[in-house]
């Protein structure tokens, strides 16, 4: 307190310089100005980590997260999840609790329907492999039913991968159609023309063709239909992804190239429809958005809930997924996956966030409880302690 | 106001722009290849060496074959055309922007590119232009004041005297100087206007003396008058040494007219001097520019860095370590990822031309670099911009800081250097100057005994003493019109006494007024002007005249006084002169009555030896007054005096001046003579003056010592006068243990003195330190053994042992010794072993250290110490201009490092615990996700939250809280000096909190990347769509990245001012606003390949689970780090902490009574003889040589003229050899001192010579069990005594 005791002084010694200074035009001194931001007296809020504070905080975490983790655990569980490989427990497809299914059709095992076809595959060939998985649902689907396709060790994160395609070409720009960017490589040009849609992301497009089909009791087989549209995130579909000018796809695109893989070029992608056709294909659209991780799914389908229908989405009974098999992955150990599942308000089957909330709110809360304890045991006895002047 | 600007990775310097004539700056070179020793490197000789030089007087063509140094300076670096290459060169120089270019040329391969190159190109190039900008600036003021310097006018001789520009000047040249100008170069007087060549100077910017030095010129010289025609044809040849930094050694000899003549200093003006009193004289240049001894003075520039600099730089080293060790795990892994799987994924993701060659192994070496340019941002660009822009904020604040500002000087507060602001916080060694630092440098008459009544103190109408303030009513000098009014003094009673015509006041101030060698001036009538050769002297004349006994002038053979208004002739028979031996001065008088008087003034126990027993009654009054007057700091002298028999007087005369003939053993017997006269004196009284201590320095001594800072005054200063002043400013006290005194002369003199203070220190401390048990316990902490020395011990080393202890064999011993005592002073301490006290304690004891001082003698150690502090305001810029920081007054030091300080280290270690915790998050989650993505160097966020995060979304959070940020107020970091601790043992940053930085931010990344993970593998959106694309995953995980390190900040700030509520929750608001913007439809269809990441922002955030997963995630991170802080403060408090909630619970409570802490002062010693005085200006006076008046026009002298005249060789010479005495007397009061410190021990010592044995092998056992041994041995002790 000594030197507030002086400068108190000092500040009482100086009024008369203070109201020379303040006076308009008078002779300017250096006098600091006496405000509070250079003063550093700026008026603050100086929160301290007491037990009044902490301890009630942990509480009051653990007390909203438990909430939380039960309701996301409950929903995610109401989703319910159904995993099982197809090759390996091929008898087991009846999903009774499950409302997702998952089946591996990548047909590693002997036992597996697409066995020849993933043996026998071969690039280009004329005649598609096809093969059929069976499967039974014990209990109905009731809502939309959303079906993905699945892949294991498919690394669309990798950087080489990620960057090689071409966004102005996506784009519609005409210029980067005829001229993509060097980040296509390898797969810019194909026999001295560009590649549309250039690059390695476009060039792996998943081509798999997936079928659905109810086996009535009878023996008849119901095709479910499929909505091939809206799979696709909205700025995607209308902002990023544009066909070139033109009214003709054909003729928009002459003079490029289809990808090596592709077995058709960019516009003969659903030919049916010039809404889903070219650039803004969504199969296409979902595969150009790429994974963050190694095993990943992307929406293939939606089964839409019929209107003014009571009947369940997918009612119980036999199943056959008829796959045309294009795609391979066992060269690199991939995995392939038919999901149908279904989804509530926080989306797919999640059990990570439900337990993890669980997790966390129940651990604050001990944490709140043993931090009290140690606060009353051993906390109390430092806060009288004297300060040493 | 000065341009303050961020620089990077180097100690900046700071434009001088206020150069007085100040040719001497500090230079900025290029770090690394500054030169260390002189400016010899730059000057144009450095192609020669030159051992000795040639000057022939106005011989141009003769001095050119030399190649001397002109006048010309340069001191800026460069010209328009050599600035960008110089400049770029230099910048990279630097570690960090040379870090940055090979990180941008990495970024420009294309192989390896893993970020595009904006992302490091746009912040370089930031820095650099930054940078450039201020150098720029800097350099243009110092070519400014370059030619200003250089454009300085000085008459040259040239056949007829001419006007030149400085710059022209050259060696041999003659110029003339007048009153009151600079000095040009550095010159050899040859004649002066004043009589015997005689001139004066003052060199107050050159070693900080204000007293007024006299050069006299050689005879032969001198009588070349101002006849331009004979100085024309001067053709004489010196030869001297080369150009050196010696300010007070100079040889060399003048060759003229077939003579040689030697040359000293004292025939030589120095660049930087300013003539005084001296209408005009001519000198030679001997050495000119570069080459003059102050510029050679000026050309050592340290650079002075910061131990958190240094700190900075080791860890940027080790986390490049760190970063090259990433890289090589990595590599490794997609090397086996490439073999393993990528060989075979080449179906979709054929291998690169490079790898083709089924080289997964140079794939590899090629992610390696990949990974080193996305991890870089471990050690971002920004980290050294944000500091220097802290730094420069803390300097704002000190500049700003209304409570280190000087009202009366209308001085601020100014940080010269920006950038050593936290080493403030650190500072354990002070190393202070005395004159004008501690003092004011004023002397004020302020008591008086007479006749055995005091004079000096107030008392109210009850007869309580009143402390004497600025209100007191001053007593009212107007009956006397010859008084000067800026004399104060408040005891009326005085002037009452001397209105009364009582006669022992008035023989007291006429004693005063005649008894000195004070000349006066009187340039109007009445206006009177002293130039006293000590402060002291000037002080009592002053007094004198106030009081009516007014010293008009004198001649060397009469004194006139106006007393009481008439005019009183004295005839001034011999001064006896003052002596350290003697430490007294006599003159003797014959007043007009024919009445011949002796008055001396002295130490007191000198003049009490030589009283007339009659006097004994007065002497123990007298006395017992000087105890009072000393006891509160004052500088005491008796005074007395003794009327002569005119018999024995002339006999006496007639053997002084046989004596003052002869030629061997002449001192001697003068002594004896004067020591013959000097007895039976009648004692009049004593005076106290005070010697003013600049305000609140003993307070803020006392303060810094609690603050565990160890103060050591280095003064030029005679041992008597700094202990006076150690005593008044409580930094020696009588209840110290013991006061050691070295003054040994020679090194094993001063060994056997340091040794046996030391062992009597070690020795004595184990027995007796018990004594005191609270003191115990304060100290009972400390594991130093150094500080359990309890007693208290000073130690004062004079300037001739201090030559021998800073030898390099004994300044260890030095060192131990004085790290033991409380005090250190060192008396008669040349500018040079300023510096090398400094030097030795920087650099033997790891600690920060501080010098501060006013004068130019305390340049070479402000220059040396880690931290410079400069006095502003006092005469002299030099110590200002060499300093880091300057103000006005002593005490606010005390505010510059308890608040400035501490809370700039705070502040900075809490910036940088900070902000490498939010590197370590923010990049590490790109080493995490490369073992999902196959080790390719995929980063997981947007490059332009890449770019943008440390530069847009977390910088100006930081910032605030490096700027803002306090811990506890001023007023408890005043009230509380412990709080300084924890910055001197670097507590706050160092290896072991940048280990837990790391560990935090290295886990926060951990959780960032795998909590997402965990929820998104299987995610899904609301409406069917996938979740776990990459773009959604960076958006995710960037989001909650923002999120957590501002609640982090949050947590780490303590103190919330609206601009870190501004800059928190803004930065906020600008993340998602680029965040949003950058992902628009606008701007992608504007660049559609740049921004890629369209709309995942608005479809991502608009997902419950996404928010979700963001707050899991902050909370998995915040959470355990606020356990462990609470758990930290609430189980083990620090100092900090307790008064935290003190002020927090103080605030609820609003403002308690504050208990002021006042220091006394508590010495009831006695004070010595300090009497900063010079021998030989007696001699000067009545030789008149320094007379205007010439000795021959001032009338018959019949016997005292002439012995002066005849000595008048000697005298100058005498003056000159006994400035660099120092007095003796001091070893025998050590020797004293050991003696009774030996008794002191045989005494204890005989009864726990046991206890003293365990003790020794204890010595290396903890200092908690050497404290419970000394209480142990106490009882041993005492129950021995009582046995």
């Amino acid at each position: 307190m000594m030197a507030s005791s002086y400068n108190a002084k000092e500040e009482d010694g100086n009024p008369s310089s203070a109201t020379v200074h303040g006076g308009a035009g008078t002779v300017k001194n250096k006098k600091p100005d006496n405000t509070a931001f250079k003063q550093q007296r700026l008026p603050a809020w100086q929160p301290i980590l007491t037990a009044g504070t902490v301890l009630p905080a942990f509480f009051v975490i653990g007390l909203i997260f438990i909430p939380i983790g039960i309701g996301l655990f409950v929903t995610s569980n109401n989703i319910k999840e159904f995993e099982a490989c197809l090759y390996s427990v091929y008898s087991k497809y009846s999903f009774s609790s499950l409302s997702t299914l998952q089946i591996d059709y990548t047909g590693v095992d002997l036992s597996s329907p697409c066995f020849n076809c993933s043996q026998n595959y071969i690039w280009n060939s004329t005649t598609p492999c096809t093969c059929s998985v069976p499967f039974s649902l014990d209990q109905p689907f009731e809502s939309n039913v959303f079906m993905y396709y699945g892949l294991s060790n498919f690394y669309q994160n990798h950087r080489r991968y990620v960057k090689s395609r071409d966004d102005s070409q996506l784009n519609g720009d005409l210029s980067s159609l005829k001229n993509p960017s060097k980040e296509c490589e390898p797969y810019r040009t194909s026999e001295n023309k560009p590649i549309a849609p250039c690059g390695a992301i476009a060039n792996s497009l998943f081509n798999d063709t997936l079928d659905l089909y109810y086996i009535d009791p009878n023996g008849s087989r119901t095709a479910i239909p499929l909505v091939k549209k809206g799979i696709a995130w909205w700025t995607d579909k209308h902002v990023k992804f544009r066909n070139p000018a033109g009214n003709n796809l054909t003729v928009v695109f002459q003079g490029t190239s289809k990808p090596v893989n592709w077995r058709k070029p960019v516009y003969e992608l659903d030919p049916s429809d010039s809404d889903n056709n070219g650039f803004i294909n969504e199969d296409f659209i979902v595969w150009m958005r790429t994974a963050a991780l190694p095993t990943f799914r992307k929406l293939y389908r939606i089964i839409q809930k019929k209107p003014n229908n009571m009947s369940p989405t997918l009612p119980r009974g036999q199943y056959i997924l008829d796959v045309t098999y294009n795609y391979p992955v066992r060269s690199f150990e991939g995995r392939k996956r038919m999901i149908l599942s279904t989804i509530s308000w926080m989306g797919g089957k999640n059990p990570f966030l439900g337990i993890a909330y669980i997790t966390v709110g129940s651990v604050c809360f001990f944490l709140g409880i043993v931090l009290l304890i140690i606060h009353h045991k051993y906390g109390n006895r430092n806060n009288n302690a004297d300060i040493p002047n | 106001m000065r341009l303050h600007l961020p620089n990077f990775l180097y100690r900046g310097i700071p434009v001088h722009r206020l150069q007085l004539h100040g040719q001497c700056r500090r230079k900025t070179l290029g770090y690394g290849r500054r030169s260390p020793d002189t400016m010899a490197s730059w000057s144009n000789s450095d192609i020669h060496i030159e051992e000795e030089r040639h000057v022939r007087a106005n011989d141009r063509n003769y001095n050119d074959k030399f190649f001397y140094a002109d006048n010309h300076i340069k001191t800026s670096k460069y010209n328009v055309f050599t600035f960008l290459p110089i400049n770029l060169f230099e910048q990279f120089q630097r570690v960090a922007n040379a870090y940055f270019l090979v990180l941008l040329i990495l970024q420009l391969i294309p192989e390896i590119s893993s970020l595009p190159w904006v992302t490091t190109t746009v912040p370089l190039v930031m820095v650099l232009v930054i940078t450039a900008v201020k150098d720029a600036t800097d350099d243009y003021f110092r070519y400014k004041s370059d030619q200003q310097v250089n454009n300085r006018q000085s008459q040259v001789l040239r056949g007829v005297l001419q006007n030149e520009k400085w710059m022209n000047v050259r060696v041999g040249d003659i110029i003339k100087l007048e009153n009151n100008q600079f000095v040009a170069a550095d010159i050899l007087l040859l004649s002066s206007s004043e009589p015997y060549g005689l001139c004066y100077i003052e060199t107050a910017e050159l070693d900080g003396e204000t007293n007024l030095k006299v050069r006299q010129a050689l005879t032969v010289t001198s009588e070349l008058g101002a006849d331009i025609l004979k100085l024309a044809e001067f053709n004489g040849e010196v030869i001297c040494e080369a150009p050196n930094n010696k300010l007070d050694k100079f040889k060399g000899t003048l060759y003229w007219r077939g003579s040689k003549f030697p040359l000293d200093n004292e025939k030589m003006l120095l660049r930087g001097c300013v003539l005084r009193n001296t209408d005009w004289c001519f000198g030679m240049v001997i050495f000119a520019g570069l080459q003059t001894k102050l510029m050679q003075n000026c050309g050592r520039t340290t650079l002075k860095r910061t131990s958190i600099d240094k700190l900075m730089n080791t860890l940027v080293l080790w986390i490049f370590g760190f970063l090259v060790c990433m890289g090589v795990i990595l590599a490794i892994g997609n090397t086996i990822w490439e073999q393993e799987v990528g060989r075979s994924f080449q179906v979709y993701l054929p291998w690169e031309r490079p790898v083709s060659n089924n080289n997964a192994v140079f794939s590899g070496f090629l992610t390696f670099w990949s990974y080193i340019i996305i991890l870089n941002t471990v050690v971002p660009i920004s980290l050294y911009v944000s500091v220097e822009v802290i730094r420069l904020g803390h300097s704002y604040f000190i500049n700003w800081d209304g409570k280190m500002y000087y009202g009366q000087k209308d001085t601020p507060a100014e940080a010269r250097t920006t950038t050593l602001n936290e080493e403030l916080g650190q500072v354990e060694f002070i190393f202070s100057d005395k004159t004008g630092t501690l003092t004011q440098n004023i002397m004020v008459f302020n008591k008086c005994s007479i006749n055995g009544n005091t004079y000096g103190d107030v008392y109210d109408e009850f007869g309580h003493k009143v402390e004497v303030s600025e209100r007191t009513a001053c007593v009212d000098f107007s009956f006397n019109p010859l008084s000067d009014r800026k004399f104060t003094f408040h005891d009326s009673s005085l002037v009452e006494a001397i209105k009364m015509e009582e006669p022992s006041v008035q023989e007291f101030f006429r004693l005063l007024a005649l008894c000195h060698t004070v000349m006066s001036e009187e340039k109007n009538e009445g206006d009177l002007l002293y130039q006293a050769q000590s402060p002291d002297e000037g002080a009592l004349v002053s007094a004198a005249r106030n009081f009516g006994f007014v010293f008009r002038s004198r001649t060397p053979e009469t004194i006139t006084l106006y007393e009481m208004g008439t005019a009183v002739t004295y005839q001034l028979l011999a001064i006896l002169d003052f002596n350290n031996v003697r430490k007294r001065m006599s003159v003797i008088v014959r007043n007009p009555a024919g009445q011949t008087k002796l008055y001396c003034k002295g130490a007191d126990t000198i003049i009490f030896d030589r009283l007339d027993p009659s006097n004994e009654d007065l002497m123990d009054t007298t006395s017992e007054h000087l105890n009072e007057f000393a006891g509160e700091g004052l500088r005491t002298l008796a005074l007395a005096y003794k009327v002569l028999d005119r018999d024995f007087f002339e006999e006496w005369m007639t053997r002084l001046l046989l004596a003052s003939t002869v030629m061997e053993n002449r001192e001697q017997r003068l002594a004896d003579l004067y020591e013959e006269i000097e007895t039976g004196l009648l004692l009049l009284g004593a005076t106290a003056v005070e010697d003013k201590l600049q305000e609140g320095v003993p307070e803020t001594i006392a303060c810094l010592t609690l603050a565990n800072i160890k103060i050591w005054v280095l003064t030029g200063d005679k041992l008597e006068t700094a202990m006076n002043i150690g005593y008044s400013c409580n930094m020696l006290r009588d209840d110290m243990n013991e006061v050691f005194i070295i003054s040994g002369h020679t090194a094993a003199e001063v060994q056997q003195q340091l040794r046996s203070a030391r062992e009597h220190i070690l020795g004595l401390s184990r027995v007796s330190n018990t004594a005191d048990e609270e003191k115990t316990e304060m100290f009972s902490n400390d594991s130093v053994f150094e500080e359990t020395i309890i007693a208290e011990y000073a130690l004062i080393v004079n300037g001739h042992s201090l030559a021998h202890a800073l030898e390099p064999e004994l300044e260890q011993v030095l060192l131990e010794t004085a790290c033991l005592c409380k005090t250190v002073i060192c008396c008669r301490v040349t500018p040079m072993q300023k510096a090398q006290v400094v030097e030795l304690v920087k650099t033997n004891k790891m600690a920060v250290t501080l010098a501060i001082g006013d004068g130019a003698n305390d340049v070479s150690m402000i220059r040396t110490a880690h931290i410079g502090v400069g006095i502003s305001g006092q005469e002299g810029m030099q110590a200002v201009l060499a300093s880091d920081y300057s103000f006005a007054q002593f005490r606010y030091l005390q505010r510059l490092l308890l608040v400035h300080g501490r809370w700039s280290y705070f502040r900075m270690c809490n910036f940088l615990f900070y902000f490498f915790y939010k590197n370590f998050a923010f990049t590490l989650v790109h080493f995490w996700f490369g073992f999902f993505c196959g080790f390719s160097a995929q980063t997981v966020y947007d490059q332009w939250f890449i770019t943008l995060f440390n530069i847009v979304y977390t910088s100006l959070p930081v910032l605030a809280m490096g700027l803002f940020d306090q811990d506890v107020n001023e007023a408890n970091s005043h009230r509380y000096p412990g709080l300084y601790r924890p910055g001197q043992l670097n507590l706050l940053f160092n290896k072991r909190q940048f280990f837990l930085c790391t560990l935090q931010g290295i886990v926060t990344s951990f959780l960032l990347f795998f909590v997402p993970y965990g929820a998104f593998s299987l995610g899904v959106r609301a409406d069917g769509l996938h979740l776990s694309d990459q773009q959604s995953f960076a958006v995710t995980i960037a989001t909650s990245l923002v999120i957590v390190v501002s609640v982090q900040i949050g947590l780490d700030t303590y103190y919330w001012t609206a601009v870190n509520h501004l800059f928190v929750w803004g930065s906020l608001a600008v993340y998602f606003a680029i965040l949003l913007a950058m992902q628009s439809d606008g701007l992608f269809s504007i660049f559609p390949s740049q921004f890629p990441y369209i709309g995942t922002a608005r479809s991502c955030l608009a997902q419950w689970s996404v928010w979700l997963v963001i707050l899991l995630t902050t909370a998995v991170c915040v959470l355990p780090g606020m356990a462990v802080r609470f758990l930290k403060t609430d189980l083990y408090p620090t100092l900090t902490d307790k008064v935290r909630r003190l002020q927090k619970a103080s605030r609820k409570q609003g403002p308690r009574e504050q208990n002021l802490r006042r220091v006394r002062r508590t010495s009831s010693r006695r004070s010595g003889y300090a009497f900063s005085h010079q021998q030989g200006y007696g001699e000067l006076i009545t030789s008149g040589k320094n007379m205007k008046v010439s000795p021959s026009t001032a009338g018959p002298s019949p016997c005292l003229s002439s012995p002066g005249v005849r000595n008048s060789r000697h005298f100058l010479e005498n003056t000159m050899q006994r400035k660099e005495e120092t007095p003796e007397e001091a070893s025998g009061t050590w020797e004293v001192r050991a003696r009774t410190q030996q008794t002191l021990e045989s005494n204890v010592g005989s009864h726990s010579n046991g206890t003293q044995q365990t003790l020794d092998s204890n010595r290396s056992s903890n200092s908690n069990e050497t404290q419970q041994t000394l209480m142990d041995s106490r009882s041993d002790a005492n129950g021995a005594i009582q046995t």
